[in-house]
């Protein structure tokens, strides 16, 4: 079994078998982080550059630990401290990394469209770790994984996703790949971050958090980006988090069984209360365990042979 | 024209696990610190199957781990096609333990190199034993197995299988051309 691809630049061109084949895997790699020698020799010889535009700890961190779990050698260059600020090009930065001959890049790029960039241009493995508003597949990846874990399917599932929809590469890589799977997505937020065509994603959109979550099975709360406040997108965080936080006032609104999840990193009291965040229905942090076992089977399934 | 041949019915298949159960249990003076290892998949059905045939001769449990080892193959990096990855579960030390590893099929023995250094991962075992239901020859490492159901003397050209009722129907050994 192999992914179809050379690269993995975003849900949207994903087949429901391939979403499968990953988070199968995902889920064997699972065992590796719970070893003692938590180290297998399978990508032994392979170098995974990670090419990072924006600031990023977790997902940078957890490609580091998925390829240096599986034996590869990994790079971590970040624009802040790299030839960038000197004013080289993303091609050029590009065409250098591949004249040292590495296996996968991976990069996030605050432009929507970057990663393809350099996948018409290099022979390399290009994997999307976000790219602007566009798409962020490894984490719809591992929200999939983990929605399928916590409750053993994800088709007929109901999942609301709260939040700046519009700037979030988060939600749509979500909101495409809960869709390919058969659950039912909802999502709300002021009207000034929901984008105009929603819908014809097949979402239902609500401009009020309550009717969202009602009966969800899910909740997905996105971070809100509070260098936006500035630019007049919502009044202040105050009345932001006054209609649209998730608390232990409208959470009993959604399934008695619902699952609270967040990609990170959290606005505490903003988007989402202390007592939701750390209470017995959040899994964040299996979000965050199963991302690097995500990340592995990535490695895992794109490395290996010429590609046919 | 395909040649089909049963080279081992039903009952000599548990025939055959219940003498390797009771030499299992000779060569290692019975089952204290003894532990079995199956190697997915065919492996691990006949794992299972000796560690009741041993249960219920020396009256305890016997540890059994299920071991994968496509993350260790030495052909991953050359081939076109990933192998499906299974899952691994070994829930239990094997430091200072007798590890039995079990598989159908002994053939190049690459798959067995490959469960020892995945073994000696999980941690240092006194000893590791190697139990197949059928050694077909044609080894390609200097690996011997300590138990063995049968030997079978096969042309590279043909094909082993060996059918189990919790995998594919019958309980039946099967040699046939494979061109």
């Amino acid at each position: 079994m192999k992914l179809k691809r050379k690269d993995l630049l975003g849900i949207q061109e994903l087949s429901v078998e391939e979403i499968n084949l990953v988070l199968d895997t995902a889920e064997s790699f699972l065992e590796v982080s719970t070893r003692e020698i938590k180290k297998v020799p399978t990508l032994r010889g392979k170098t995974v550059v990670n090419l990072f535009y924006e600031p990023s700890t977790r997902t940078r961190t957890s490609f580091e630990i998925a390829g240096k779990r599986l034996s590869a050698d990994t790079i971590n260059i970040s624009t802040s401290t790299s030839s960038v600020v000197k004013g080289e090009t993303l091609i050029d930065t590009a065409k250098n990394l591949e004249a040292m001959n590495p296996d996968i890049i991976v990069i996030r790029h605050s432009a929507a469209g970057a990663p393809h960039i350099l996948a018409g241009l290099l022979r390399q493995s290009i994997i999307n770790a976000g790219d602007g508003a566009h798409e962020h597949p490894t984490q719809a990846l591992l929200d999939m994984m983990t929605i399928r874990s916590k409750k053993g399917r994800i088709a007929g599932l109901h999942v609301a996703i709260v939040g700046d929809i519009a700037h979030s590469r988060v939600a749509r890589s979500n909101i495409h790949g809960l869709s390919k799977m058969g659950a039912h997505v909802s999502v709300a937020g002021p009207a000034t971050m929901i984008p105009r065509d929603i819908e014809k994603m097949g979402v239902r959109s609500y401009t009020r958090i309550e009717e969202a979550i009602r009966d969800a099975d899910i909740i997905m709360m996105l971070r809100i980006q509070t260098e936006r406040e500035r630019q007049s997108i919502f009044p202040s965080l105050r009345e932001y988090a006054q209609f649209f936080s998730l608390n232990s006032r409208n959470i009993d609104l959604a399934s008695k069984e619902v699952l609270i999840m967040h990609p990170g990193p959290m606005n505490r009291g903003v988007e989402i209360s202390p007592e939701i965040a750390d209470g017995p229905r959040s899994i964040i942090l299996d979000q965050v365990t199963n991302g690097v076992a995500v990340r592995m089977a990535l490695l895992y399934l794109m490395t290996g042979g010429s590609n046919p | 024209m395909e040649q089909k041949k049963v080279v081992m019915d039903a009952d000599g298949l548990d025939r055959s696990l219940t003498r390797i159960a009771y030499e299992i249990l000779e060569k290692n003076g019975g089952s204290e610190d003894l532990v079995l290892v199956g190697i997915q998949t065919g492996g691990v059905f006949l794992a299972r199957r000796l560690r009741k045939k041993i249960s219920s001769m020396e009256g305890r449990k016997i540890p059994l781990g299920i071991l994968d080892i496509t993350l260790y193959r030495d052909d991953l990096l050359t081939s076109h096609r990933k192998p499906l990855l299974g899952k691994t579960d070994i829930p239990f030390s094997l430091d200072g333990k007798k590890v039995v590893l079990v598989d159908d099929v002994l053939f190049t023995g690459r798959t067995i190199r490959a469960a020892m250094d995945a073994l000696i991962d999980f941690g240092r075992p006194k000893l590791i034993q190697l139990a197949v239901l059928i050694d077909r020859g044609h080894r390609e490492l200097p690996i011997r197995a300590d138990f063995v159901g049968k030997n079978l003397p096969s042309s590279l050209w043909e094909a082993v299988s060996v059918n189990l009722t919790e995998k594919n129907g019958a309980d039946e050994v099967v040699i046939e051309e494979s061109r």
